[in-house]
């Protein structure tokens, strides 16, 4: 067992020095990680706008079930979408499992619900406030949705930063439809998984403290933009 | 003055009936608005008064009872010769202009026309210097300035407006009565909501009092105020408490 302090030390040199494998691994975990919450948003924003600015039978159940999907456990969301893909899965002729998409795919699955929901709230409060004069001004379904997510930019961000939080930090479906394969699929979560199981302390921690870096990053990109915009704009 | 509306009432309600949980807020209200004169309603708080111009505007629907607007059954092509103008301005998280713009695409200007149309009542409003300042930073006064000159862009037939300088200070209140005037001289049937009593004088040219739910008075202007023909209207306009 090394001690805690040459853990902490080799574990800089590897950030600092940029080492060709950590490297690999943040880039992918990335790639994925904001290509699952992109779609999500594509998905879930429009959702959240229709279902908080309609008022249908049902409408209770649905929220119901949207909020509780917020909370869907990764590993049954990887198992699932192992099924999917898996040679004798409805998806298997794609050839997909374990491969970046793969894991795109089941964050994609895992994130849109938290930002349909989320988004379905916000959206709703706005919709609340705006509903009269939208009606009077005679505006469409569609118009009114699109209005309705412009006017919600801002809090839209936030709900994707809590879609991202969720990907990013996410290790059982990756792991189950990615399998961590070097090179390939090994994301900053399985990989810390897999280096603490092999006790490379150094190699997990370097990742562990990359992970947490890259969502204080992300996190203050967003909040930049949206302080920059909403200052702007006196939101 | 000449009319868009021809022999058509306006506005006309018969026989409304709201009635939420065996209360009747609007109780057999039947009102014939005219092309021409300026109408202000008044009456004490709970009166029903919003409740009216949201059935006129097609915002609540009634229990009972029929409105028309400009001689038809209200749709949304009647709807859209109607503006209405709430008491607390909804602004767009956007820039003065946007706001203009926002109004006049959704109902179908564009390119040039579209520009004009929001130069012309960003000027109207006196709030040209104001144009790419953020909607929502605006004072109470340019807010309310701001929601009639985006209403009145549309070119309504008829403008609603619900107690329109209600939150203002009087400083405020002169240039948002010229719009409204200039409104009326432009041939638009302005329907004014009001609890200020020196407003109801210096804009009605007919008056209706409301009260509980149904109309209780109704007249010409100069001569309401001190005839208003009801012992309840009479003491509302001398500042007593009416119940
Ligand atoms: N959607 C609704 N459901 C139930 N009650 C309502 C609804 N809308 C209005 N009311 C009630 O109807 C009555 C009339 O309301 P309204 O807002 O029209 O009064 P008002 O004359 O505009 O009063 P104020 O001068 O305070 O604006 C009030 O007692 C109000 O509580
Ligand atoms: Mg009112």
């Amino acid at each position: 067992m090394e001690d805690t302090q040459s853990i902490l030390q080799v574990a800089l040199d590897l950030i600092v020095g940029a080492d060709a494998e950590l490297v690999e691994i943040v880039g992918l975990s990335l790639r994925v990680s904001l290509g699952a919450v992109a779609i999500a948003c594509v998905l879930g924003f429009p959702l959240g706008a229709a279902i908080g600015s309609a008022r249908f039978p049902g409408r209770g159940v649905v929220i119901v079930l949207l909020n509780t999907m917020m909370g869907l456990p990764p590993v049954v969301v990887g198992l699932a979408v192992y099924l999917l893909l898996s040679n004798a899965g409805p998806l298997g002729p794609l050839g997909l499992l374990y491969t970046p998409t793969a894991m795109i795919l089941a964050q994609t699955v895992l994130v849109t619900p938290i930002i349909a929901a989320l988004s379905r709230q916000v959206l709703e409060n706005l919709h609340d406030e705006y509903d009269d004069q939208f009606r009077s001004l005679g505006l469409t379904r569609r118009q009114t949705i699109a209005a309705l997510l412009w006017e919600g930019r801002y809090s839209l961000l936030t709900v994707s930063l809590a879609g991202f939080g969720r990907a990013i930090a996410e290790v059982g479906a990756v792991i189950i439809v990615g399998g961590n394969i070097k090179h390939v699929t090994r994301v900053m979560t399985t990989a810390i998984a897999l280096e603490t199981s092999k006790g490379d302390l150094s190699l997990a921690f370097a990742l562990g403290l990359l992970l947490v870096s890259v969502a204080v990053i992300v996190n203050l990109c967003v909040m930049g933009l949206r302080r920059i915009g909403g200052v702007a704009e006196g939101v | 003055m000449s009319s868009a509306f021809g022999e058509a009432l306006p506005l006309a309600a018969r026989g409304i009936v709201i009635e939420v949980d065996g209360q009747r807020l609007l109780d057999s209200v039947s009102l014939e608005l005219r092309a021409g004169p300026r109408s202000v309603i008044i009456g004490p708080n709970g009166a029903g008064k919003s409740l009216l111009l949201r059935v006129f505007h097609g915002l609540a629907q009634p229990t009972e009872g029929e409105v028309h607007s400009g001689g038809r059954r209200l749709e949304p092509s009647s709807l859209r010769k109607q503006g209405m103008v709430f008491q607390h301005p909804v602004l767009l998280r956007r820039t003065v202009a946007a706001n203009l713009r926002f109004a006049l695409h959704a109902r179908g200007s564009r390119g040039k026309e579209l520009r004009r149309r929001c130069d012309r009542w960003l000027e109207e409003a006196g709030l040209e210097h104001l144009a790419t300042r953020p909607a929502r930073v605006l004072s109470g006064g340019e807010r309310q300035r701001l929601a009639i000159a985006r209403t009145l862009s549309l070119e309504p037939e008829i403008l609603l407006l619900d107690e329109p300088t209600a939150s203002l200070d009087p400083a405020s209140i002169p240039a948002i009565e010229r719009m409204i005037d200039e409104a009326h001289a432009a041939g638009t049937k302005i329907v004014l909501v009001t609890q200020d009593l020196g407003q109801a004088r210096r804009l009605a040219d007919e008056v209706i009092f409301l009260h509980r739910g149904r109309i209780e008075a109704r007249g010409p202007a100069p001569g309401f105020f001190s005839r208003p023909g009801c012992a309840r209207a009479e003491a509302f306009l001398a500042g007593d408490v009416v119940d």
